[in-house]
């Protein structure tokens, strides 16, 4: 699986000033949510993104859409160098990416019925005339699993999940090639959830679309992703393919977050033992010098208050780690 | 770790709730929420108490606790009878005096959102040492004293420090910690979590879990730990009950639900959820639907609508409970001693 790459990242950094005073404004610091970091998407695949909140990961992708624009590093989308692109030049090939976002709800004009909110896309970008408009709404409707009826509908007379599919409508309204999902499900019920995650994979088959896929819960991230990517504190930390990122993790962090997701099945918990961090996230305004896991991670040792590079230790699989080694297997001594 | 719950020692119920009906009367009209919940709890057990939103989770311990505000919603039928007293005691039949005593002595509750449960404008230690004041009669000083001890007891780093900071200067999960540390302040026979790690990352959450058995192991306490999370109940719960609009629909040992799944429901639950570690690539099962409109008095099963097997009779009424085994029921028309539903 050697396609080429749709995107390519580059050193992303996205650093949020910290103002301070109310004449001056002087800046006195910097909130560093993504700090460096570069991966590929190839075509046509799922790259999953997972993390605790505040590690970046939404700041991530929508720093590669350039809806907020990037402090420094490069994005190149199929071929285009976004982060050389003036606002309006990137406004012309908005259709080729797009985003859902987790918060359904909040991402309508509640007082725009849903036909309007699908259409409003291709009015902006196409010259499409009304009746190709309504006409191509009512085919992405039943698309994403919902009919006609719908069209004339506000946004509060929906649950939860169909919102869910109008925001996955209006996102595949322009055609894109690249679509970052943020969170899109954790705000649904379990049996909800199954419902849309099949709905995705069955777009991306039928469309060849390419997606990031952001997400706090592992067990769906490595059920859609083919690769995943593990953030912390701005940072990615470990970057593989998703079966040797089940199977074999090699960073402490992601050993450690591997093992305190709960799995539903009882046997299979009374068994497991548990690696528990001790703390909690460190500041981004504040990392800490070095490896930013250097604080909580259970192996550091002296030689983590240098910054760890990047090492590909198989192919497919980076880890940014000065504690990871071929062995594979769990790092973290048994606590007994 | 894990008790099996064979009968080596009579198991004594601490709490008992019979057909439980709790409604809201809104401007929408009457929300039925709760349609006739029962359950009980032994002591020393874990429960834990699944279902979707609005499923009712919630509204069932808030309603045993008299926290819901009358109006809108009203209790409107069932029993609960707490036997950690002398003399077993109806938890809906008593007044507000009874319990608030109830409350903080015997059944302590833990929210989802700290933030929101915690006092913002009081201190950490003084919300702790308000409660020691008030249910246990202690003096200012000796409050102080035990609210900081508290506070060390439930892992907080620094307590003298942290006693005198406000719930905004912490962190989530250590805020979470301060509302363990208030609830089991008076050493409460019950301890009711609902959703207590739901808001909190993994990490985090994997801590307050481990928290709350350890505490639970020290203090001999039950547990009731809502959470909708099937994760979370299969590593903590000894037993489960499954919630659906308003009823209860499976109650289990954590290994039948698990592996011998009865209801419909619970089935689909667990289809649907993608297993870590797998490799190959199952489509998941997903159920069709959404849950019923609780503006709608239940006249049959709520689940029929989305249930694959249902039959005619599934629709003229509501199903009772079926004893499948000693520890194991299912409010289904199916027959349940029929293996493989």
């Amino acid at each position: 699986m050697t396609t080429a790459p749709l995107v390519r990242v580059r050193n992303l950094k996205k650093h949020f000033p910290i103002r301070k005073g109310l004449i001056f404004n002087r800046k006195v610091g910097a909130v560093k949510a993504v700090d460096g970091i570069s991966f590929d998407i190839r075509k046509g695949e799922t790259l999953g993104v997972v993390g605790e909140s505040g590690c970046g990961k939404s700041t991530t992708g929508r720093a590669i859409l350039h809806l907020e624009r990037p402090t420094a590093g490069q994005v190149i989308i199929d071929g285009k160098e976004l982060t050389k692109m003036t606002q309006k030049e990137i406004r012309k090939i908005r259709p080729e990416m797009q985003m859902i976002f987790q918060d359904s709800y909040a991402s309508f004009n509640p007082r725009h019925s849903i036909g309007n909110i699908i259409a409003e896309p291709m009015q902006i970008h196409t010259d499409m005339d009304g009746t190709k408009r309504r006409a191509r709404v009512m085919e992405l409707l039943e698309l994403v699993g919902l009919n006609s009826s719908h069209y004339t509908r506000f946004p509060h007379e929906f649950s939860g999940g169909q919102r869910q599919r109008i925001n996955i409508a209006r996102a595949l309204s322009l055609n894109p090639k690249f679509v970052v999902c943020d969170e899109p499900i954790s705000a649904l019920d379990v049996s909800i959830q199954a419902q849309v995650i099949n709905l995705f994979e069955d777009l991306q088959k039928e469309l060849g679309l390419t997606y990031m896929f952001i997400a706090h819960d592992l067990s769906m991230v490595q059920y859609l992703s083919d690769r995943v990517a593990v953030m912390y504190l701005g940072k990615i930390v470990e970057l593989t393919t998703r079966d040797r990122l089940f199977s074999c993790p090699l960073h402490p962090y992601t050993q450690s977050l591997l093992s305190a997701i709960p799995i539903p099945d009882p046997i299979e918990e009374r068994k497991r033992k548990r690696i528990l961090l001790n703390d909690e996230v460190p500041s981004p305004a504040n990392p800490p010098a070095g490896c930013v896991f250097n604080t909580r991670c259970p192996i550091a040792g002296p030689e983590c208050v240098a910054p760890p590079e990047a090492r590909e230790l198989y192919e497919d699989h980076v880890v940014v780690c000065h504690k990871a080694d071929k062995k594979g297997g769990s790092l973290i001594p048994d606590p007994e | 770790m894990t008790m099996i719950l064979e009968d080596i020692t009579p198991v004594k119920k601490i709490l008992g709730v019979q057909n439980l009906i709790t409604r809201f009367y809104t401007f929408d009209g009457i929300v039925n929420a709760l349609s006739g919940v029962s359950f009980h709890l032994n002591q020393g057990e874990t429960l834990g108490v699944v279902g979707e939103s609005g499923s009712g989770k919630s509204v069932t311990m808030m309603s045993l606790l008299h926290l819901l505000p009358v109006p809108p919603a009203r209790i409107e039928g069932g029993q609960a009878m707490y036997y950690g007293e002398r003399d077993p005691v109806d938890l809906l039949k008593l007044n507000k005096s009874c319990i608030s005593r109830i409350r903080g002595n015997h059944i302590g509750f833990i929210f989802q959102d700290a933030l929101s449960a915690l006092n913002p404008v009081m201190t950490v230690g003084n919300q702790i040492g308000e409660t020691l004041i008030e249910h246990l009669g202690m003096s200012k000083a000796a409050a102080r004293k035990r609210s900081i001890e508290l506070l060390e007891y439930v892992g907080i780093p620094e307590p003298k420090k942290r006693a005198v900071s406000y719930p905004h200067e912490f962190s989530g999960g250590m805020r979470q910690r301060a509302m363990i540390a208030l609830a089991i302040a008076c050493e409460p026979t019950i301890i009711i979590a609902d959703e207590p790690t739901t808001a909190l990352d993994v990490t985090v959450q994997a801590q307050i879990i481990e928290l709350v058995q350890r505490l639970k192991k020290e203090m001999d306490m039950s547990v009731i730990w809502i959470t909708h999370d099937l994760g979370v109940v299969a590593g903590i719960a000894d037993r489960v009950m499954v919630m659906y609009a308003g009823h209860v629909v499976e109650t289990a040992t954590v290994d039948d639900l698990f592996y011998q799944p009865s209801h419909p429901y619970t089935i689909k639950l667990l289809e649907a959820l993608p297993k870590l570690g797998e490799s190959v690539h199952n489509r998941l099962e997903s159920i069709e639907g959404t849950p019923p409109d609780l503006l709608v008095r239940p006249s049959h099963c709520q689940f029929v609508w989305r249930c694959s097997l249902n039959q005619k009779q599934c629709w003229l009424g509501v199903p009772d409970n079926q004893q499948i085994s000693p520890h194991h029921q299912a409010a289904c028309f199916l027959d349940m001693a029929k293996e493989g539903v």
